[in-house]
């Protein structure tokens, strides 16, 4: 670099620009706050959808899943999971429920994680909850 | 060695590469999950494998992190290490609390392990990355913290040079950011949003700055160009890097619920963070031709240069791959993620801890300022071993990632996710031999350090 561009030019532009950006990226945080609640879907928050949730972190769902495209890549996309089986939440817990102990040969299998049927209902509940965020018409089509 | 207090960093050092090689075995076994399905199932099903995975990459590069800042600062500082007790027993109870969780994760299932440590209290747990149950992620915090405040009274009492100044600035904003992490909220996309600041920001932003310092540090060693030079670059380097990352975070705000106006400022921004990369591989190679003198540890050179360029194509090319809107609408949450994330971690953080190892670890073993020519040769053979197997990967993922975009969510007829993951079984095949030999890489890696050269050590 040339020698009219000094070290305190250079020192100015990283504390100048980093103090402006993370005022705009605070500034643009804080409008988010103000607009999510017309997109998070937040009146649908019920004591049953965050036991769901907890059911859903407790036993590390996206340590396989994708939620709203975020987790792991093994197994399906479930941010719109109760869309696609076709807005059945009995669909739902009947899958989780029913998955066998010791897998399918050869094959991935997602373990049983012998819920009750409120926790059934829980995840069920908050995978609808889910389904219903405004994630701007992602993902493309109904297979996730 | 210029001072004996430097000395701690080397069981930060030992400790990186063992758990360095846990997180590739343990890569090995979810890329052979990707295929066998049933593989150790139901013993360690995949979501447990994986968590191993990546918690042991974030905890050996802390490790590596801290290792380096103990190497660095001293010598920075032109001073002694203010508490090198404090900092040896923070080794063991870092070590001992990650050894202890990944044990909790292989022991007993996940639910099991978030009831006994308490997540009741203050849910934290099942969260991508921040699976640490809440106990564990308070003994980080406790770690940090104590760690900044030998390193802080280090500086505060020596020299304060840009390197080190960088380096505890990138590193107190590493412990700051982990604080979002106790934040859980019940909604969603506030979570998922604040989760982002830990995780974007740790990545794309706060360990820049540190791999920025370690790399200024480790090339003004090597290349004896004058220290002015290589400071006014790093303040560039890491200006760009916060100018262009943090708003960048945009580029996670797409899908997830948050207003739509991200996908514009994620896109400009993002599509800019390939830049600070770039001047970084401009930067290296710069002083690398500019050197002064011909420094004997030829391999620390390799590494160095290896780094920037793989950063670059990691973070920078294969991130702007999928990082403009309307791109990521198709490729989110898909194995081009993956593809990414693998080169990016590789080039950027595990390339730049080897290399500040590579560079410290003759003075720390041998007070020599290089190893022997045949341990040089070993690691420059893993050098090459291993990342020619991440690009290789990389681009196996991207294979496996373009089909997959394209039968799953872009043709006529879209697939069922499962359906396509046995299409395109092949990429995930070549994928997981391509992983055998990073671990044969990463062998030889090791088997470096045990070397004996025919030749007399150099002197110090």
């Amino acid at each position: 670099m040339s020698e009219t561009f000094t070290k305190s030019m250079a020192r100015n532009i990283y504390l100048g620009g980093s103090v402006f950006f993370i005022l705009l990226f605070l500034a643009l945080s804080f409008d988010t706050l103000g607009a999510l609640p017309k997109r998070d879907n937040r009146q649908n928050i019920t004591p049953q959808v965050a036991l769901g949730k907890k059911v859903w972190e407790e036993n590390n769902c996206l340590g396989c899943h994708t939620l709203l495209g975020e987790g792991a890549y093994f197994a399906p996309e479930l941010g719109n999971v109760y869309t696609r089986f076709g807005g059945s939440k009995e669909a739902i817990m009947g899958f989780i429920a029913s998955r066998p102990v010791e897998g399918i040969p050869g094959r991935r299998s997602m373990p049983q994680f012998n819920l009750s049927n409120e926790q059934l209902e829980a995840v069920a509940e908050f995978l609808k909850y889910t389904s219903e965020i405004n994630s701007a018409n992602w993902p493309p089509n109904v297979q996730g | 060695m210029q001072f004996q207090s430097q000395a701690v960093a080397k069981p930060y050092f030992i400790a990186a590469i063992g758990l360095f090689i846990g997180q590739i075995l343990f890569g090995l076994i979810i890329g052979t999950q990707y295929v066998i399905g049933d593989f150790l199932f139901p013993e360690i099903p995949f979501n447990v494998a994986r968590m191993v995975h990546t918690n042991l990459l974030i905890v050996w590069l802390l490790f590596g992190f801290m290792g380096a800042a103990y190497y660095l600062v001293p010598e920075e500082a032109e001073r002694e290490l203010f508490s090198p007790k404090l900092a040896i027993a923070l080794f063991w109870i870092f070590l001992v609390a990650g050894a202890l969780t990944i044990v909790g994760y292989l022991a007993v299932p996940y639910a099991t392990l978030a009831a006994v440590t308490g997540n009741d209290l203050l849910p934290t747990m099942g969260r991508e990355f921040l699976e640490q149950p809440t106990i564990t992620k308070m003994g980080i915090v406790v770690v940090a913290l104590a760690f900044l405040f030998n390193i802080g009274m280090t500086i505060i009492a020596g020299r304060k040079t840009v390197i080190n100044i960088v380096l505890l600035t990138g590193l107190t904003g590493l412990a700051v950011l982990f604080l979002f992490s106790f934040y859980n909220p019940i909604n969603l996309v506030l979570d998922k949003m604040f989760w982002w600041w830990v995780v974007h920001l740790w990545v794309e932003g706060v360990w820049e700055l540190i791999m920025g310092a370690i790399l200024a540090f480790v090339l003004i060693r090597l290349t004896g160009v004058d220290r002015e030079v290589i400071e006014k670059w790093l303040y560039v380097i890491i200006a760009m890097a916060l100018i262009t990352g943090i708003i960048g975070t945009g580029h996670h705000y797409y899908w997830i619920g948050t207003p739509e106006y991200w996908q514009w400022w994620g896109s400009i921004f993002s599509a800019l963070e390939p830049i600070p990369f770039f001047m970084m591989t401009v930067f290296a190679f710069t002083m690398v031709n500019r050197r002064r003198k011909e420094h004997p540890n030829k391999a620390a050179t390799l590494w160095a240069l290896g780094t920037a360029v793989m950063a670059f194509l990691g973070a920078g090319v294969w991130g702007f791959l999928h990082t403009l809107a309307p791109v990521n609408f198709y490729t989110h949450g898909s194995q081009i993620t993956a593809a990414h994330g693998h080169m990016a971690f590789y080039g950027a953080y595990v390339l730049v801890v080897i290399t500040m190892i590579s560079y410290a670890w003759p003075h720390l073993q041998h007070n020599a300022p290089a190893s022997n020519g045949r341990a040089q040769l070993l690691e420059m053979w893993s050098f090459w071993l291993m990342t020619v197997s991440i690009v290789f990967i990389t681009l196996f993922l991207t294979g496996a990632g373009i089909l997959q975009v394209y039968l799953q969510r872009v043709s006529d007829t879209p697939l069922p996710f499962m359906v396509v993951q046995d299409k395109i079984a092949l990429f995930y095949w070549l994928r997981l031999w391509t992983g055998v030999i990073f671990f044969v890489g990463l062998c030889l890696y090791v088997y470096s350090f045990f070397a004996k050269g025919k030749e007399t050590l150099a002197s110090s």
